[in-house]
């Protein structure tokens, strides 16, 4: 795998994980960010054709249990913490345009 | 400051009362929370209300509980009602949590008192507690110095007698490395052992919660406390807490210990040393000591900073401005996401989100993350084939003693490197603590690591009291 990560990969994956980044933050985290892909680029030599991948150190298996109501979260404290609420929801900027 | 143990003995003989005890932890935060920045919140009323039920409970003539009067400190990374819960971030300030962790209530129901949420690097991504929003904490024995992290703070805590015990959680090495570097007892339980309901995600595959301590006993009541099934966590093993402090002084005799050469090589002279001298004290107690050397454990921290950034891209991924903390606004729906989340995280978690996202996107996926799930196998299958062999492995927690503010801020590689003989655990789900045994360089403490295969607490727990008997405590 090429440790060379560019710039506008960098650019890229902040624009993927919504955050705006400056001139000089790109320049910073292209270099740190491709120092740790370079160190992980140990584990690109080696074969691992047969090994199966492990997501979760003791598998994970669904988990149910009796579907009987219980106690929620009261819906007015957890609004109460929220930056905007109306009505009883949390509220947003606009997501589309204008109506026509 | 009194033990844990010490305090719920005089609480059963009618000694002391719990009041009396927070009291005098409020005046030890008070005295020194200014220098060391050790809480980001100390909370006097909820804390005086839970110690003035546990001596009314116990005027009514109710039995005192397994942590009576204790008071204990508590990692900003735990969700407590009502009480602000930051992960150290602005992102999430001036958030108060509608719900307790399962960990909380199962203190309150305990007798503990816990007093205040202490500071940690932001979201527990750090190994000093210099990447919190709020200002680093320091290190009580060495304020120039780091207290380790990213539960510095509760480490600090503990070292600095503001409270004889604490929480953390561990997600890499967050609890044992900052107990090696504050002269405590540390330890990072089996994965499932203890509830992460309420616990703030990182990584959730990797993240478990344990205690810090000044001594083993303390650790293990705490341990017994908040460990076992919860139905809150679907990753909660099946079994009810297991019996710690009962076997604490079960020792070492015929036990078999691998000193792991890939846990010491690399490290810094007075830590080698420390483990020799901690291999020595084991094998005097009646145990056999053997060299093992597991070589797979050098890629944990290749695969470990793939493997949780990647988990916390998806995790953080919930902090959007919408349901709690900050927002900050916008015209739309999506700029006020990526306004709110540029202004509200710092440089570090920034680095994990992105090369989390970077190595779960199209083209990467395979090279980086699958690459590093199938070491993660590797890892779980070299940790089985050792304890084939023997019972414990004993390494070093981390390379050196505590080091000094702002030495390695600058240069995230060289501050992951500080989690290097702590991460393969954690990957492979298994448990390990962290103990103090000697000094080092100026006088530092040197933490000592034995790990043990899941489940193995009891044992671990006997074999670090060994130690502590060894150096005549």
């Amino acid at each position: 795998m090429s440790s060379a990560l560019r710039r506008e990969d960098v650019a890229h994956v902040a624009k993927l994980a919504r955050l705006t980044l400056s001139d000089l933050e790109l320049d910073r985290f292209t270099e740190q960010l491709g120092q740790v892909l370079e160190h992980a680029n140990d584990m690109s030599s080696l074969d691992l054709e047969n090994i199966v991948a492990t997501s979760h150190p003791f598998g994970l298996v669904n988990v149910v249990r009796e579907d009987v109501v219980r106690p929620s979260l009261d819906r007015d404290e957890v609004l109460a913490m929220a930056p905007d609420a109306q009505d009883g929801r949390f509220a947003v900027p606009r997501i589309m345009g204008e109506a026509p | 400051m009194k033990s844990a143990e010490h305090i719920v003995r005089d609480m059963r003989s009618g000694a002391t009362t719990a009041s009396v005890e927070l009291e005098n932890a409020l005046a030890a935060i008070k005295a020194r929370n200014d220098e060391l920045n050790v809480f980001l919140y100390v909370d006097d009323e909820g804390a005086r209300r839970q110690a003035e039920a546990v001596d009314a409970g116990i005027a009514r003539g109710e039995s005192a509980g397994p942590l009576a009067g204790v008071p204990i400190a508590i990692k900003d990374n735990f969700c407590t009602r009502g009480i602000p819960t930051t992960c150290s971030s602005r992102i999430l300030e001036g958030w108060r949590p509608p719900y307790n962790a399962t960990v909380i209530d199962r203190l309150l129901a305990a007798g503990a008192v816990p007093v205040g949420k202490t500071n940690l690097d932001e979201f527990a991504m750090g190994s000093s507690t210099e990447n919190s929003a709020f200002g680093p904490t320091r290190n009580p024995l060495d304020p120039s110095r780091v207290p380790g992290g990213s539960s510095g703070g509760s480490a600090a805590a503990v070292a600095a007698d503001m409270t004889p015990v604490s929480l953390g959680s561990d997600t890499g090495g967050s609890i044992r490395q900052p107990a090696a570097l504050c002269g405590l007892i540390g330890v990072k339980p089996t994965y499932g052992l203890v509830s992460r309901y309420g616990l703030i995600a990182f990584a959730s595959s990797l993240d478990q919660i344990g205690p810090f301590a000044k001594n083993v006993t303390d650790a293990a009541m705490l341990l017994e406390v908040v460990a076992g099934h919860d139905p809150l966590d679907s990753t909660s093993l099946p079994e009810p807490s297991p019996s710690l402090v009962a076997h604490v002084n079960d020792g070492v005799a015929g036990k078999r210990v691998g000193l792991v050469r890939d846990l010491v090589d690399g490290a810094d002279e007075d830590v080698v040393n420390a483990v020799e001298a901690a291999a020595q004290a084991l094998r005097d107690a009646g145990a056999t000591v053997v060299e093992l050397s597991i070589p797979e454990f050098r890629l944990g921290l290749s695969a470990y900073y793939i493997l949780a950034p990647a988990e916390a891209s998806s995790n953080l991924a919930r902090y959007d401005g919408v349901r709690y903390g900050l927002r900050v606004d916008a015209a739309d729906v999506t700029a006020m996401n990526e306004a709110t989340r540029t202004a509200g995280f710092g440089d570090e978690v920034k680095r994990r989100i992105m090369l989390g996202t970077y190595a779960l996107s199209a083209g990467y996926y395979d090279a980086y993350y699958g690459q590093a799930l199938k070491v993660r196998t590797m890892m779980i299958e070299a940790f089985a084939n050792a304890y084939a062999q023997v019972d414990l492995l004993l390494g070093a927690t981390t390379p050196s003693v505590a080091f000094e503010l702002g030495s390695k801020t600058s240069d995230p590689m060289a501050m992951y490197l500080s989690d290097i003989f702590t991460i393969p655990t954690n990957l492979a789900g298994e448990a390990a603590l962290s103990v103090p045994f000697g000094t080092g360089e100026h006088g530092l403490p040197v933490g000592v690591q034995l790990l043990g295969p899941g489940r193995s607490e009891a044992q671990l727990f006997a074999a670090a009291r060994v130690l502590e008997i060894a150096q005549g405590q």
